[in-house]
């Protein structure tokens, strides 16, 4: 690692203004994706700033029907909350499936939505479940959040202080974990509001996709069998030693079908 | 009454309350006085020139002490790490033996060689003005795989090793097997590739060197396996330093599983330095280091054939193998595919004839050397992938054909074609114990079962057999090593009856600490708690050549034997002064030396006070005193031999493979402790399950990159990636040359688990027929296999 000066606000307001004095400066979440790049040295911030002492980015709360998560909330806090698993049991198994225990104990929502990892979980219940961003300034449409590969609709400065996100009736997650990382080479959320289908695929691509063509077969029959036959494009999907574009694909269907049977 | 710390009980490890609260003492827990720390400027290209390196900003940085390189060792006449075994070419040829400096000079030769070193006062500092030294690269192409690296045209790893080649060797009778192949009913033919794979021990490699200016004295402190090699290698070849005034101290060692056996630059480098800016200095590797340059494992390809009659019987074997070296030969590397690989060729087989031809090449990547079977586990995959196409190919169910193959006990001792002589076993006992283990009979009904869910169930066997305890030394000497290979004990009885055990051998995970002192506990009927092991410092232990290829009890264990020995002898004597008895009346019983036919009786602690205070003691017959010492080298190897079964479930959709039952029945000759074994056997086991479907080490074939550099992409095996293990081990094939009958553990599980795995996956593909894939059957190579043969299944 390289010096930083390192801070920790204990209001919203505090650490907008830290982030605020210095272009170099950078906020710091739980640290899982943030410290090992420091530690390589490929990041060289002049200030760190760490979100773990300000209450309004933390907690889990019913919200219209929905939940309303804090930035600042770990993966395990997710994993093992109650209401969590009342409301939306998908989004407390997701949270189950990210990495191991100590990624979960230390991740946090805001850091795994704001780093955008194309292979990160949270993004496709972001999508899914028709979520909404809040930041200190402003709303975003989880549609519009994720606009690339580790980019957002985020403007610099901006922190991201919780996520809403809205109740379906049914959703189920299905995760194919790369074997050496446990990140998602591919994750299919499904979540179905009334007549409404969403299939949200991370992992796969650059950046979180709908997989339209399966929304619209399962919105007539919401049953895995609906989704025989469709499969999304391989082009422009992503391809490392783990697998390939045609392989990644090919388990977008895979694990569709087994999210829409998990769903019921 | 048995001691109940004694031979054959399942003593819980005593060093493990020490590492499970963190008070171990590991290298990089060393911290001396005045300390300086030293991070290396590494090569990131796999092949350079070093045009030249300018030090002068980094010597300017904070807290930087020194910027040493290749030069200035080369001004101060440092040498060239040795290798440690020569092999010859088919046509009497040495080896070729390029240099291999702790630090290059004028050229680089894979990613992570070291350039440079920044010695600085803390070690931030130091990695600080690690980025600050400037090095004039000049890029070359690198030749990466071996088998490119071969081909005539690849760029030279070395300017005077004509096309990479190391080595053309062989073994075995060609005549003979060409011979039988002309007979054979049948040729059963495999390619197979097994993988680079990268050691991964918790503990990375640390080394720090001291030197006192008013002794002369130099202290090393490494992750080493066997400190007393690292003293002669390290002091007579690299440094110049004499024995004496050469201390080398490995103390815990979190882990090495061959990695550390190795001499490595780094060692060199701290202690070489350490005298040249007058302090400590410290190094403990990155995990991207260890990832770069721990010398990496196995890299084989080959080619193998297999003649049968038409009963199945096994007539010939014929392998080529082209072995990767890596840049530099590690200390033992040569040796490693050939005689700890081709020897081991005809596993269990009665196989009449085998001939091995073996090519070594060099290559820019990462030195290659033992790792966990080292060689064995090669030898094992090959046969048993072969006997296992050939049961498919011929129709032989495959147990029958291994059992019409084995050598049987009553042949033992069984000469092989390729020079070994198996003392004993009985194999076809081992594959009765373990096909009930797994229902073999049962298999049809449970891949019907696993049909039903859309699953493909195989099941695979592999039998295998090692040489461990390698040995005797004047053999190994006529087949190139270039060290002994016995091993040394004291045993030092004190005063009031405790006792101090110093072996050669060297325990980083083994559990010598409880394994030894049972021994010494059953012996003289002492408490366990009053035994202490000591190893892993030059200046205590007499000269040992430390732990690798499961030699610690077959041969350390046999030195504290004899050093136990000829402690009771001197006891005897001193028990028949004491008793007023004849010397030759005393019987040992349980620990007690007692008169024949009377109640009369000492303990040994009773003797081991009178030795210290001689009152009343021989003293015109004995020297006081009772504390002895032995060196013991093996008339033989030890022969441990097994039958592992694996049982897979795959995922057609996915690719995935789930081990789903695994049953290892193993023959270890005399069991000292069963809980430590079982605790070897299903660690070697997962390391095997990780070679067959997780780890792969994957440089790129153009750059030289080594692509796999952390475990975001090197897979290595998960608790909850393997199933519980049903082990089973019977002890009634006893070795029949070392005094314990012991045959060794440390290795058996990763020799045998790849290949039972891979031929397990095999099989659950046939129907699609497949008849071999490659290691590691990772889900995607899994899946894109299912591709091709539904596809071909489909179109025919
Ligand atoms: C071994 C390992 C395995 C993992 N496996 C998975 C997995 O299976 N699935 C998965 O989804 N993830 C996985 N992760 C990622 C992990 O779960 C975290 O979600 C991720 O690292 C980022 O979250 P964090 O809280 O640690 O953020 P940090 O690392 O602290 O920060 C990440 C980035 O987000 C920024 N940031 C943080 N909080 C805010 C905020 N409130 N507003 C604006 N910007 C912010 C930071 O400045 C930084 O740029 C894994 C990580 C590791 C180390």
């Amino acid at each position: 690692m390289y010096e930083f000066t390192y801070h920790r606000p204990t209001s919203l307001a505090d650490a907008a203004a830290m982030l605020g004095r210095s272009e170099e400066a950078k906020l710091l979440g739980g640290g899982q994706t943030l410290l090992p790049t420091l530690k390589q040295r490929l990041a060289r911030p002049s200030d760190l700033i760490d979100l773990g002492q300000i209450a309004e980015l933390k907690g889990i709360r019913e919200e219209a029907g929905g939940l309303a998560i804090g930035a600042f909330t770990r993966h395990a806090e997710v994993a093992h909350s109650d209401l969590v698993r009342r409301v939306i049991p998908a989004l407390a198994d997701l949270a189950e499936g990210i990495g191991d225990r100590q990624v979960r104990n230390m991740g946090t929502l805001g850091g795994s939505i704001c780093n955008a990892d194309p292979s990160a979980d949270y993004p496709s219940a972001v999508v899914a479940l028709k979520a909404t961003v809040k930041t200190d300034r402003r709303e975003i449409a989880g549609d519009d959040f994720f606009t690339g590969m580790f980019e957002t609709a985020l403007e610099p400065g901006e922190i991201v202080t919780s996520v809403t996100f809205q109740k379906p009736d049914k959703a189920a997650y299905a995760k194919f974990r790369n074997p050496a990382s446990r990140y998602a080479i591919v994750g299919v959320f499904v979540a179905r509001f009334g007549g409404e289908v969403r299939v949200a695929v991370t992992g796969a691509g650059p950046s979180v996709f709908r997989a339209t063509d399966m929304e619209t077969a399962l919105a007539g029959n919401f049953s895995p069998d609906a989704l025989n036959g469709i499969k999304v494009a391989s082009d422009g999907l992503n391809a490392d030693i783990h697998a390939s574009a045609d392989y990644r694909a090919h388990l977008v269907t895979v694990m569709a079908k087994r999210a829409v049977a998990a769903a019921g | 009454m048995a001691n109940p710390n004694g031979i054959g009980a399942s003593v819980r490890r005593r060093e493990d309350a020490r590492f499970l609260t963190g008070r171990g003492t590991y290298t990089d827990d060393i911290s001396r006085p005045n300390q300086t720390h030293a991070v290396f400027v590494r090569s990131p290209y796999a092949h350079a020139r070093i045009r030249g390196i300018d030090a002068g900003e980094a010597m300017t940085a904070p807290g930087v002490v020194a910027v040493l390189t290749g030069a200035d060792m080369e001004a101060d006449k440092v040498g060239s790490l040795p290798c440690g075994w020569q092999i010859h070419s088919k046509d009497g040829s040495p080896m070729k033996e390029p240099p291999h400096f702790p630090i290059a000079r004028d050229r680089a030769r894979y990613v992570g060689d070291a350039v440079a070193v920044v010695i600085a006062e803390t070690r931030e500092q130091a990695r600080d003005a690690a980025e600050l030294v400037m090095v004039d690269y000049e890029e070359l192409p690198a030749a990466v795989t071996s088998v490119k690296a071969l081909d005539g045209t690849a760029p030279l790893v070395h300017d005077d090793v004509a096309g990479n080649l190391c080595f053309d060797w062989h073994l075995g009778d060609a005549a003979a097997v060409d011979a039988a192949f002309a007979q054979a009913a049948h040729v059963a033919k495999l390619d197979l590739v097994n993988q680079r794979l990268i050691p991964n021990a918790m503990e990375p490699r640390a080394a720090v060197g001291e030197y006192d200016r008013a002794t002369g004295e130099h202290t090393l402190t490494t992750t080493s396996q066997n400190p007393h090699v690292i003293r002669l290698l390290m002091g007579a070849f690299v440094l110049g330093i004499p024995e004496h005034k050469l201390r080398v101290v490995a103390p815990d060692v979190g882990g090495g599983f061959g990695s550390k056996i190795f001499h490595y630059g780094e060692e060199a480098v701290v202690t070489w330095a350490a005298r040249k800016v007058g302090r400590p200095v410290k190094w403990t590797a990155e995990r991207s280091e260890s990832f770069l340059t721990d010398a990496h494992g196995r890299d084989h390809v080959s080619h193998a054939e297999l003649a049968l009659d038409k009963d199945g019987n096994f007539l010939a074997l014929r392998v080529a193998t082209i072995a990767n070296m890596g840049a530099y030969l590690s200390t033992f590397a040569p040796s490693i595919p050939t005689y700890l690989y081709a020897t081991l060729l005809a596993g269990q087989y009665k196989t009449p004839a085998i001939y091995a031809e073996v090519k070594a090449v060099f290559t820019n990547t990462a030195p290659v050397d033992a790792y966990r079977g080292a060689g064995r586990p090669e030898a094992c995959y090959l046969i048993e992938r072969l006997v296992e196409v050939a049961a498919a190919e011929t129709g032989i169910d495959k147990a029958e054909l291994r059992r019409r193959n084995f050598v049987p006990a009553s042949a033992m001792p069984y000469q092989t074609p390729v020079a070994l002589q198996y003392d004993t076993g009985d194999f076809a006992k081992n594959l009765d114990i373990a096909l009930p283990m797994v229902d073999y009979a049962g298999f049809a009904a449970r891949k019907a079962e696993s049909a039903r869910r859309g699953k493909l169930r195989g099941i695979g066997f592999a039998t295998y057999i090692e040489a461990c305890g390698i040995a005797p030394s004047n053999v190994a000497g006529a087949l190139g090593a270039r060290a002994g290979l016995y091993e040394s004990a004291e045993v030092r009885f004190h005063p009031t009856g405790s006792v101090t055990v110093f072996t050669g051998s060297h325990s980083h995970g083994q559990g010598h600490e409880t394994t030894f002192a049972q021994l010494v506990a059953e012996r003289f009927g002492v408490p366990i708690e009053n035994v202490e092991i000591v190893h892993g410092d030059t200046s205590k232990i007499p000269f040992g050549m430390g732990t690798y290829g499961s030699r610690s009890l077959a041969v350390g264990g046999s030195a504290i034997v004899k050093a136990m020995d000829k402690v009771e002898r001197k006891a005897k004597k001193i028990a028949a002064h004491m008793l007023e008895a004849a010397e030759t009346d005393i019987e040992v019983k349980d620990g007690r030396f007692v008169v024949a036919g009377t109640d009369k009786a000492l303990s040994i602690g009773d003797i081991a006070l009178q030795a210290y205070v001689p009152h009343n003691f021989p003293l015109d017959e004995l020297e006081p005193g009772l504390d002895e010492q032995a060196f013991y080298d093996p008339k033989n190897f030890t022969y441990p031999n097994g039958c592992h079964v694996c049982e897979v479930e795959i995922d057609p959709e996915t690719g995935v493979v789930e081990v789903v039952n695994f049953a290892a029945v193993d023959d270890f000759g005399r069991v000292i402790n069963p809980l430590i074994v079982e605790g070897q056997v299903h660690g070697g086991l997962v390391q095997g399950i990780g070679q067959a479907l997780y780890e792969n080490c994957v440089y790129d074939e153009e750059s030289g990159q080594l692509i796999t550099g952390s475990y975001m992409d090197y897979c290595m095996p998960r608790a909850d990636d393997v199933p519980s293990f049903a082990v089973q081990y019977h002890e009634d094939q006893p070795c029949t040359h070392n005094p314990l009958g012991v045959k060794g553990c440390g290795e058996a599980g990763t020799i045998g688990a790849s290949a039972a795995v891979m031929n397990a996956v095999v099989h659950a593909l046939s129907d699609l027929g497949v008849t071999h894939m490659d290691m590691p059957a990772t889900p995607e190579r899994v899946w894109q296999v299912i591709q091709r043969h539904s596809h071909a299944q489909a179109a025919e």
